[in-house]
């Protein structure tokens, strides 16, 4: 999964998705992929922009061992007038994949696995 | 006409083979109609500010099997949406999301080696999971669920021989018994009594699942009572809206099969 898939990805717990820390989740032992199958576009980035939710990419950025992002999300001008961040954004939403490793929710711990590139959200039969 | 997407890696034994109701989604999504919908729903800039791109689209289809819905919209996003978007997949069997996320992948490649990738969609990834799963509420715009819609007696029951977190790494690369190939395959189409089921716990999460713009295109059968179906959506409220976006046409004067759309309207 791209990493911009877990900018929209909370626990699949029920009782955890009403609560703010089941979101982001944390990748742990994460594989990354790099590809560059998206071509690059500012105009996408752009658009992109108001469907962040900006806090919880800065946690990924950080977790994933990715370059600081700006404490505040950019305005499209500012963003567009921002070359450096717009490469930046695009490695890490449109070119990095999770391969392998674990997503874990802040909430209740329960640790996904994603193998292959795909994250198994089943959940056993006592948290459904 | 648009390509349909190359499914000819798919295990036939264990997921869903494209058919009419996969077909008559690539034909509604490609139709003249529901094309000027969608490009009126997402216009490349807000009205109200002309001057800012307006939010790219999220596409998430549910239960996409061999994912050839979803390589259809995202390869051709510039024809059907007016401009690229995010595609998205669920499925609760992971032969289907390993499926779908390969016909995507291999789609778009040979979209690129056309040298028409440049209005193709972003795919985000596919999840193993149970309708919508881990999404975050309010963040689909487009939501595509060609549900089990077949009556049956019962809905598939997990085989006993499966593991029940699924977390083991043998887990889901040894071979498949009969009775998981079972059930597997009646995931895809058994859909309970009147064969609503499974849709009907998607539509009573619609309101959650969907952005205030986002739209749902969910498949019905004759069986399923597809005007009660709609009336039901219309009863959610006010700014409901369900329509039929599109039909296999009559056969014997009556319709097998449909496409309903459904989405909210905003009073401003």
């Amino acid at each position: 999964m791209r990493v911009l898939n877990l900018n929209f990805l909370s626990c699949a717990v029920k009782a955890c998705k009403v609560t703010n820390t089941s979101f982001p989740l944390h990748p742990k032992d994460a594989e990354l992929e790099q590809d560059d199958e998206v071509v690059y576009k500012p105009e996408v980035l752009v658009s992109l922009l108001p469907r962040l939710d900006w806090v919880a990419l800065r946690t990924t950025c950080t977790e994933l061992g990715f370059p600081q992002l700006p404490e505040q999300a950019p305005t499209a001008e500012e963003l567009q007038a921002d070359e450096k961040l717009m490469a930046d954004l695009h490695r890490l939403l449109m070119e990095t994949h999770i391969v392998g490793g674990r997503l874990v929710c802040g909430s209740c711990g329960h640790e996904y696995p994603i193998r292959e590139g795909i994250a198994n959200f089943l959940l056993p039969s006592h948290l459904v | 006409m648009l390509p349909t997407p190359d499914t000819s890696h798919i295990p036939t034994s264990l997921v869903y083979d494209p058919v009419e109701d996969s077909y008559l989604l690539l034909d509604t999504f490609s139709s003249p109609s529901e094309t000027a919908f969608l490009k009126d729903h997402f216009p490349l800039t807000s009205p109200s500010a002309p001057q800012s791109p307006s939010p790219i689209p999220v596409v998430l289809e549910l239960g996409s099997g061999s994912g050839v819905v979803s390589a259809f919209l995202a390869s051709n996003a510039r024809h059907i949406f007016g401009r690229p978007v995010l595609s998205a997949c669920t499925d609760l069997n992971p032969h289907a999301c390993r499926a779908t996320a390969e016909t995507i992948r291999k789609e778009l490649s040979q979209r690129r080696e056309d040298g028409a990738g440049d209005g193709a969609g972003v795919f985000l990834g596919v999840c193993n999971a149970d309708l919508e799963g881990p999404w975050v509420s309010g963040a689909v715009d487009v939501l595509v669920f060609n549900p089990p819609y077949v009556p049956t007696p019962d809905l598939p029951v997990r085989p006993d021989t499966m593991r029940d977190s699924a977390d083991g790494e043998e887990g889901d690369r040894r071979e498949p018994t009969f009775e998981e190939e079972e059930y597997y395959l009646g995931l895809a189409y058994a859909g309970g009594y009147d064969g609503m089921e499974v849709t009907n716990r998607l539509i009573e999460r619609l309101p959650d699942i969907l952005s205030a713009r986002g739209c749902a295109y969910i498949v019905l059968c004759a069986q399923n009572h597809p005007e009660e179906v709609k009336q039901r959506i219309r009863d959610m409220g006010a700014e409901w809206r369900a329509e039929t976006a599109g039909t296999s046409g009559k056969k014997a004067g009556w319709e097998k099969l449909q496409i309903m759309r459904a989405w909210r309207v905003h009073q401003s």
